[in-house]
């Protein structure tokens, strides 16, 4: 199903085990440079996993992660974040008590050659960074303390510092879990500029609406196996998303047959 | 994790206050605890105006602030990494030891003192070991540790107490403790107190515009996230005991030459309480993640006067403690209407 586009990252073949728990047995799931990639699968299905391992917080137990064709081995968090992945997780990593700013450089300061930093440099930075997702306001600027942020605002800072690494792929934990339906629109408006920017977004979720406005494809994973995919052309609408999903919650497997087939032109 | 604006938010984006509007928001825990220092200042100056307004009254309290200067200011850096530091009073003890005996063997001062900073940052990378490796709670290593420390150090010195008064001519001498007269008042400002005032800018420059200093909030605001993020947090939390263990070790060294080079071993033992009520007092919240070195600064201030102040203005002896508990109390309320923890 692959079509003539390179995948940008590709996990081939994982097996993750935790003791007698197999969690993934043998997912290839390639990830195409300029899309974003919906994520779904049930709770238990293996979605955190499969996401842990792509930012490289699991090593897998088989099988190997290829980026831009090459294969990483070791695969670590920093080795993921070198290769141009970043890795937004559902607890975003933020410290509240701290600016929006601080938040953006934690653990990446910019600074002189004794560690003094340079705080002028890092606000223009971080302007560059928010207009970028339109993460913009006259409410807040990036010295204002990230926990008088809304939900969704918080996303911002974490997608915001995600591209501060001049990273390819941005990988979205449950982005809009707990948000309001207006906090979801931002996150949204933020996912549509990161692509917009040429990135690619890796987008997880398990309210099918939410990841079906945003994506260009979708993955479904369960019980540790690939399910099916198919790019957004091939569904008719969301609800045959949501149809093929339930099928497979019932049977355990999906009829792909229904699958329309996909447009070949880019998506939008 | 609710999307409704708290009452904080909604200050925080209300467009084109003030400039001082602006200020207080951001420094509102350092002007508090200033503020409480003019006030227990006032109150004691309107008692007893001829004595508050006399130069002369202000010696014997530079002379003894510097002390508790130094160990409020470095405890800032521990506390808000979210650790307690319980040791520092035997540090400063035993610092003070090692400054004594090497003066005692024949090093000059100036090297004494800084091989007492090498013993105190050593020390500090012990207890910081114990603490992050041991897996133990800072509160309670620290407590066991000061204990443990100071008992060392009575075993070791068997209860004497130890002089140097050849020292005293000595340059290093003058350089740390000497005084010298500010213009043609009777205040003469001991040079210590001029080494805690650099101490108070170094610690401040530190802890906000050094790396080192906003890994040390950001540890303390979440930890995971600075993990995450890739901060190494055993580093940062073993550090912040080398930070108060200098500051201990500069104190004990102090200690020793403001006694006209005499060593007690109980030298710090009086300053655990002080010092930590100080740091409250200057508006560094026990909860971590932030916290403020001028705040800091003027709470040891205050807290330094209020014992010798509160019988200056003609209270009773017996009313210091209650006008230091009060202090600390209403701070501490005060400091509550300049921000609540935000999550």
């Amino acid at each position: 199903m692959v079509s003539g586009q390179d995948p940008i990252v590709e996990l081939r073949n994982i097996v993750k085990r935790f003791g007698s728990v197999e969690a993934l047995s043998g997912v290839s799931m390639a990830v195409r440079k300029g899309e974003v990639l919906g994520l779904l699968g049930d709770n238990g299905a293996g979605k955190s996993t499969l996401i842990k391992t792509l930012a490289g917080v699991y090593a897998p137990d088989q099988g190997e992660v290829i980026v831009k064709g090459e294969v990483r081995r070791p695969w670590t968090p920093a080795a993921a974040r070198d290769a141009g992945v970043e890795t937004v997780f559902q607890d975003r990593a933020l410290a509240p008590q701290h600016s929006i700013v601080t938040n953006i450089f934690m653990g990446r300061e910019i600074t002189n050659a004794v560690g003094l930093l340079q705080v002028k440099k890092q606000i223009d930075e971080a302007n560059r960074l928010m207009r970028e997702i339109g993460f913009t306001s006259k409410v807040f600027n990036p010295e204002s303390t990230v926990g008088t942020l809304s939900g969704g605002e918080r996303q911002g800072v974490a997608i915001a510092r995600a591209l501060n690494n001049e990273a390819d792929v941005i990988v979205l934990d449950e982005p809009t879990t707990a948000l309001s339906l207006t906090e979801t629109q931002k996150v949204f408006r933020f996912v549509e500029a990161v692509k917009a920017s040429g990135r690619t977004v890796v987008f997880i979720g398990h309210n099918i609406y939410h990841v079906w406005d945003v994506a260009d494809r979708f993955f479904v994973i369960d019980r540790g196996k690939e399910a099916f995919e198919g790019a957004k052309s091939a569904f008719a609408g969301a609800e045959h998303l949501i149809e093929m999903m339930h099928q497979l919650a019932e049977t355990g497997r999906a009829d792909t047959t229904t699958l329309l087939e996909e447009t070949l032109e880019p998506p939008e | 994790m609710t999307d409704a604006a708290n009452p904080e938010s909604v200050a925080d984006r209300r467009g084109g206050q003030s400039g001082w509007n602006r200020f207080y928001r951001k420094n509102g825990r350092a002007l508090n605890a200033f503020l409480a220092l003019v006030l227990v200042w006032s109150v004691f100056a309107v008692n007893n105006p001829v004595l508050f307004l006399n130069p002369l009254y202000y010696n014997a309290f530079l002379f003894s602030v510097p002390a508790t200067i130094f160990l409020t200011t470095s405890l800032v850096f521990v506390i808000v990494s979210g650790e307690l530091d319980l040791a520092f009073p035997s540090v400063v003890g035993a610092a003070g030891g090692v400054f004594m005996y090497s003066v005692v063997l024949g090093v000059p001062v100036i090297p004494a003192f800084l091989l007492t900073l090498a013993f105190g940052a050593l020390i500090g990378v012990g207890i910081g070991l114990i603490v992050v490796y041991g897996r133990i709670s800072s509160l309670v290593a620290t407590l066991g540790l000061n204990f443990f420390i100071l008992g060392i150090v009575n075993l070791l010195a068997q209860g004497r107490t130890i002089s140097a008064p050849h020292a005293m001519d000595s340059f290093g001498y003058t350089l740390f403790v000497g005084k010298w007269q500010l213009f043609d008042t009777t205040l003469r400002i001991p040079n210590h107190f001029v080494w805690s005032l650099a101490w108070v800018v170094f610690c401040y420059v530190l802890f906000k515009y050094h790396r080192f200093g906003i890994r040390v909030q950001l540890v303390g605001d979440n930890t995971d996230s600075a993990r995450e993020m890739g901060i190494n947090i055993e580093r940062i939390r073993v550090s912040v005991f080398i930070v108060s263990g200098i500051a201990a070790a500069i104190t004990g060294a102090l200690l020793v030459q403001m006694a006209n080079m005499v060593w007690f071993p109980t030298s710090g033992k009086a300053y655990l309480l002080i010092a930590l009520a100080a740091l409250f007092v200057g508006g560094t919240p026990t909860w971590g993640g932030v916290g403020t070195i001028f705040g800091a600064f003027f709470g040891a201030m205050t807290v330094t006067l209020i014992p010798s102040g509160a019988v200056g203005a003609g209270f009773a002896g017996y009313w210091t403690d209650f006008i230091f508990g009060l202090v600390i109390i209403l701070t501490m309320i005060a400091h509550r209407f300049s921000g609540a923890r935000v999550r």
